[in-house]
């Protein structure tokens, strides 16, 4: 029997389990796939409702992780097998090769001076990144990771007396001994691909809601200007296409939460930015939940940001770059056919399970949400369970990492 | 006191072209005996069994490790002695640049000025930790029982949760019987996947496992009298109607729930002047008790017509305040004595933050009406915005499913009762045309309104009143204003779940209440092992007072953000280790210095300030400035700045604090008469949207600036030398400018009156 707990995911759910457990006197094991935790609010410029930076509570969580040798953080690391039951499971981990040592060493000069480029994961293909990179200032852990894959040839050489860097690791297989197990696995932009009538992403200024994101952090490919990623020109209109998969049956069977907030939010940073540009957000419902009706009123004082209650067809290339959207405005009754520099899809929220495969006894529904798994000792938290915004996935999370003590206690 | 250090040197990480050899020859000749061990060690992270071996056979008591940011790696550093760095790299070498401004290309021998820099931080760094000890045990006896207050909902989940963790459980419920609001409720919405289905609510299973079970002691028809003491060894009092029973108590856990919004506010909409209009809390108990004969019912969620209606009233009311003559103002001797008096909070905000209940709710009692009377009714649902985020779009596009029940959206204009039946005017629908529609029963909405925006709930038995301060900010819920950390209140040991802390559907009621658990179960084992709790999670640091040289000021009791300090009747601070959360507030406030953790106090960070080289001469060697940086956002934000090699003024010298709260103002005399020109505090955004980590840190800091700038105006010192900054933890690429602004400011004012006395 284990009173250790597994946790599957390093966002801020599995996060905040994870060291909630931990604070309780637990071993607890962190499973994160890429290289660094923090998962999607990592990538996020400011938090709703008050506009603040999440890298501040990430900086919180981190150091109660460092403080706590309760909590060991596996990276670049997936469970690839699991055995046993309930308080007593065996886990296979397979921990992805790094190539840097296993502590902190600044490689920033190194890194700059290789050539080789691929576009970023974490900056949405806004931005390229080397072969040897750390994807944000307060990465934790503090270390880099090289991807032997964007080396050019001249990149070998540069880095062939490096004895730091090992080109030889292989990938490794660990066994952990765990009694219940949290799954946090988190969420993924719906595809934009996908979304044909808007595009399919081949729409030049036609961007996704997360990729704004990136374009207004000061560590983005922009350093936080909200430009048009073609001309790099501030945009003097500007439309959000809500619900851009979410609430339709073809693409996203539920509402995805956040969307309608993260678009207020945006409004906020734009109105900041130039307060001259022409907003027009295009929605079904704008969907404020409870006290965040605050930032929803907000948002609709401010002179140039407009609503139109209605569905856009669709979104296609216009000239010099700009984008035309087909819209219908639902009380009124008309169509409308108009012009923007910059557009940006509201995507939604997918879990990544929907698409991904974790080798754990848990069902799900046709969406990808886990459904079940408390009586195996196996509780799902945050968006893996639902659509949720942070505040709301560290209620979830915290939740779950009672059950899993629950699970566990006196073992 | 550490007495036998080691200091070890990180040449993988120094660079810059310092002469690290110097360096710690230096601090050596300087702190003689206390220095035992020195080394300059190739690559720190891989000499840690080599520093395990010298702690041991040296029997050192420190060690100072001089390298890169005590942010990275200091997981690998856990010794059995006192853990202390120096910053030379983010802070020092990659954020130095040259005195004229320009940009410092590394060179083999470092400029003279980052030198000094570098060796101003070493002996920094051995002052820290030679004035630093191993804080004793601040454990204190617990009690294993979790108070419930509130029986409702999250209070049953609650009591049940925690009884499942092994704790016992007293739960407290104002009403006659558990259940609260559910009690009126027909049906839930739903409680978990699919999401599609309405369902039983099953409340009399729930309250079984309350009431059947060992753990849990219930009171029924009761209330608290007061909660005395400190998580892990409450006492509560508890008024029931068999006299007042005294409990012993770990932690609480609050789940008051709510209150419906006074009428009066839907007034414009015709409730309480016609019978066929009613809330839909109203409703659910009407269909409940089979008292639904209404045929056509209008479901109205767009409340905007009270809400104008209201706004208009309460201008008109402040106009003829404004008019009214002002009353005299108390003056302060009475202000002090005033007795408590608890302000009422509830607003029409409440209303307009209960829309995803109320959107969610509706919905699922449209529907369960018409099932109810097999389709013999036809409802309607006007709403602005449909309010059902996340997964409950399923129940939501389930709900349209039903014939009897049609939706639009609709701008509800008027409301008014015509013969027999109510006429409720639409504009601006989906159907093309505005029309009047005819019901029988109008469903207005209910305004949640947190119990603790109308009541003291907890009853606190301390220095700073009865109740959670500040509950204005949040408009009376019992909330965190934490993004990331909802759970934390004001008052340690006491966590706030369900409709007390927002409007929340039962399926999220449930989740609230099981983290609330984890939360007192975890603060309470915290207290048990004399650690802190959030932020400062297992910090084993305490307060500790000198209560001999204390003058009964007060100021602790006063401005400690978490009330974590009551006094007796002379005003002597009794502090409350387990509700202190170790940001040093208390030690910043205190005018006579008495009160000091074991490894942060007043007189390690005077000797840091002392320990730095002033130059004589201004206009040759610069100025000197401190730099005072909170450690949770500004010194991050500080790190991050070196790393993306922003640079600033090397005439800086940088200590990190606790909270800018923990600023004692004899630190800035401290610099100043040690004959530094300028005093920067670097600190959290303060005001209504805080980031300060302790909720006031920052905000005090602000307050105590005008005291500061009297004692320097009374010592000849430009009170200009002195400012705080607030910085957040994304403004790295901003922070650099704002110190050299600030260094411009002060090379414009000349130097320091005090240089060289």
């Amino acid at each position: 029997m284990s009173n250790a707990i597994l946790v599957v995911g390093g966002g801020f759910s599995g996060l905040t389990a994870a060291i909630e457990a931990a604070e309780l006197g637990h071993d607890v094991y962190l499973v994160e796939k890429s290289p660094w935790l923090g998962g999607r609010v990592a990538q996020l410029n400011k938090y709703f409702p008050k506009l603040c930076p999440p890298s501040c509570g990430l900086e919180i969580q981190f150091q109660r992780i460092r403080k706590n040798p309760l909590i060991h953080c596996l990276t670049m690391a997936q469970v690839v097998g699991l055995s046993g039951s309930k308080g007593q499971y065996n886990v296979r981990v397979r921990i992805s090769p790094r190539h840097t040592p296993p502590h902190n060493v600044d490689f920033t000069f190194l890194a700059s001076t290789l050539e080789g480029e691929t576009p970023s994961e974490f900056d949405l293909g806004l931005a390229g990144r080397k072969a040897l990179y750390k994807s944000m200032p307060f990465a934790y852990p503090p270390r880099f990771v090289l991807d032997p894959e964007t080396l050019s040839k001249s990149d070998m050489v540069r880095i062939a007396g490096q004895d730091k860097l090992d080109l030889k690791e292989e990938e490794r297989e660990i066994e952990l001994e765990v009694g219940s197990i949290v799954i946090a696995t988190g969420w993924k932009p719906y595809d934009v691909t996908k979304l044909s009538n808007l595009g399919a992403g081949n729409v030049k200024n036609c961007i996704s809601n997360m990729q704004l994101e990136r374009l207004a952090s000061p560590f983005g490919p922009t350093q936080g200007k909200i430009v048009r990623p073609t001309d790099g020109r501030t945009p003097h209109s500007v439309a959000f296409v809500q619900c851009a998969g979410s609430r339709d049956q073809n693409h996203l069977n539920y509402c995805s939460y956040i969307c309608c907030m993260a678009t207020l939010k945006h409004c906020l940073y734009l109105a900041e930015q130039n307060p001259d540009t022409q907003v027009t957000v295009f929605y079904i419902d704008l969907r404020a939940p409870g006290r965040y009706v605050k930032v929803l009123e907000k948002v609709q004082a401010l002179p140039n940001v407009h609503f139109i209650k209605g569905k856009v067809a669709n979104a296609t290339q216009a000239r010099n770059d700009c984008v035309e959207i087909q819209a219908e405005d639902a009380i009124r009754g008309e169509k409308l056919t108009l012009q923007y520099d910059l557009v940006v899809l509201a995507t939604g929220m997918q879990p990544s399970l929907a698409t991904e495969d974790l080798p754990l006894p848990v069902a799900r529904d046709a969406d990808g949400f886990i459904v079940g798994g408390e009586e195996a000792g196996i509780f799902a938290a945050g968006c893996a369970v639902m659509p949720l915004d942070v505040t709301r996935s560290a209620q979830s999370a915290t939740a779950a990492a009672l059950k899993a003590v629950q699970t566990v206690k006196g073992r | 006191m550490a007495e036998k250090i080691g200091v070890y040197f990180d040449l993988a990480n120094i660079g810059g072209g310092l002469d690290v050899q110097s360096l710690a020859t230096e601090a050596t000749k300087k702190w003689g005996d206390f220095i035992a061990v020195s080394k300059l060690v190739p690559e720190l992270a891989l000499a840690v069994t080599d520093i395990e071996a010298d702690i041991a056979a040296q029997g050192l008591d420190g060690v100072l490790l001089c390298g890169a940011s005590p942010r990275f790696d200091n997981e690998l550093y856990r010794f059995k002695a006192q853990v202390e760095y120096v910053n030379l790299r983010e802070q020092c070498v990659l954020s130095y640049k040259n005195p004229d401004g320009s940009a410092y290309i590394p060179a083999e021998v470092a400029p003279a000025p980052l030198q000094q820099l570098a060796q101003d931080y070493v002996h920094m760094g051995v002052a820290k930790l030679q004035k630093s000890s191993v804080p004793d045990s601040a454990a204190i006896e617990i009690t294993r029982r979790i108070l419930v207050l509130g029986g409702g909902w999250t209070g049953l989940t609650a009591a049940y949760e925690a009884s499942s963790m092994g704790y016992e459980v007293v739960l407290v419920e104002k009403a006659e019987k558990l259940g609260g609001a559910v009690i009126n409720m027909p049906e839930a919405s739903p409680l978990g996947p699919t999401w599609e289905h309405k369902t039983a609510t099953n409340l009399q299973d729930k309250i079984a496992k309350v009431t059947g079970n060992a753990k849990i002691k219930v009171y029924l028809n009761a209330q608290m009298e007061h909660l005395t003491g400190q998580p892990g060894a409450y006492t509560a009092n508890i008024k029931t109607p068999d006299g007042t029973k005294t409990e012993a108590i770990g932690s609480v856990i609050l789940a008051t729930g709510w209150t419906a919004l006074d009428p009066k506010y839907l007034e414009p909409m015709g409730l309480g002047k016609s019978s066929k209009v009613v809330t839909l809390a109203e409703f659910g108990k009407m269909l409940l008790n089979d008292s639904v004969k209404a045929k056509r019912i209008a479901f109205v969620l767009d409340t905007t017509l009270a809400e104008e209606a209201f706004a208009k009233e309460a201008a008109a009311q402040e106009e003829a305040q404004a008019e009214a003559p002002e009353a005299p103002e108390a003056k302060d001797g009475e202000a002090e004595e005033k007795a408590f008096v608890k302000a009422d909070l509830e607003s029409f905000k409440h209303l307009k933050y209960s829309n995803v209940v109320n959107s969610v709710g509706m919905l699922r009692l449209a529907n369960s009406v018409c099932e109810k009377s097999h389709d013999g009714v036809q409802a309607f649902i006007l709403y602005k915005n449909m309010t059902v985020p996340g997964i409950l779009e399923r129940f939501y596009k389930r709900m349209q499913d039903r014939l009897g029940v049609m939706m639009t959206k609709a701008d509800v204009t008027n409301i008014q009762e015509v013969g027999d039946h109510m006429v409720v005017e639409c504009q601006n629908t989906l159907l093309g045309d505005d029309f009047d529609l005819e019901v029988d029963l109008v469903v207005l909405p209910t305004g949640l309104v947190p119990t603790t925006a109308k009541e003291v709930t907890v009853q606190f038995d301390y220095r700073q009143g009865p109740d959670f301060p500040d509950l204005e900010l949040f408009d009376g819920y019992a909330d965190s204003n934490y993004i990331c950390f909802p759970y934390e209140t004001r008052r340690t040991g006491v966590y706030a779940a369900g409709c007390v802390r927002q409007p929340l559907t039962l399926d999220a009621c449930e989740v609230d209440a099981k983290g609330a658990v984890l939360k007192a179960v975890q603060c309470l084992e915290a207290a048990n092992r004399g650690v802190a709790v959030h932020p400062r999670a297992l910090d084993n640091s305490y307060p500790v007072f000198n209560f001999v040289r204390c003058t009964q000021c007060k100021r602790c009791t006063e401005e400690c953000p978490f009330g974590a300090l009551d006094d007796d009747e002379k005003g002597t601070p009794k502090p409350n280790p387990a509700r202190c959360r170790r940001c040093g507030t208390c030690f910043g406030a205190c005018p006579e210095r008495v009160i000091s953790f074991a490894n942060y106090n007043i007189d390690q960070i005077g000797s840091m300030i002392r320990q730095v080289v002033v130059p004589a001469d201004f206009k040759h060697d610069g100025p000197r400035i401190l730099i005072l940086a909170c450690e949770n956002d500004a010194y991050p934000a500080l790190d991050m700045a070196g790393m993306r090699r922003k640079t600033w003024s090397p005439y800086c010298r940088i200590i990190p604090v606790r909270c800018l709260g923990s600023v004692n103002a004899i630190w800035i005399s401290d610099a100043m008469s040690k004959g530094f020109d300028g005093v920067m505090l670097l600190g959290c955004k303060y005001g209504d949207d805080y980031q300060c980590h302790f909720i006031k840190g920052s905000e005090i800091c602000n307050r105590r600036m005008q005291n500061i700038a009297e004692t320097l105006n009374r010592l000849g010192v430009q009170p200009e030398r002195v400012e705080q900054l607030e910085v957040a933890i994304d403004e790295y690429d901003k922070v650099p400018a704002m110190i050299d602004g600030f260094v411009a400011r002060i090379t414009a004012l000349g130097p320091n009156p005090f240089k060289g006395m």
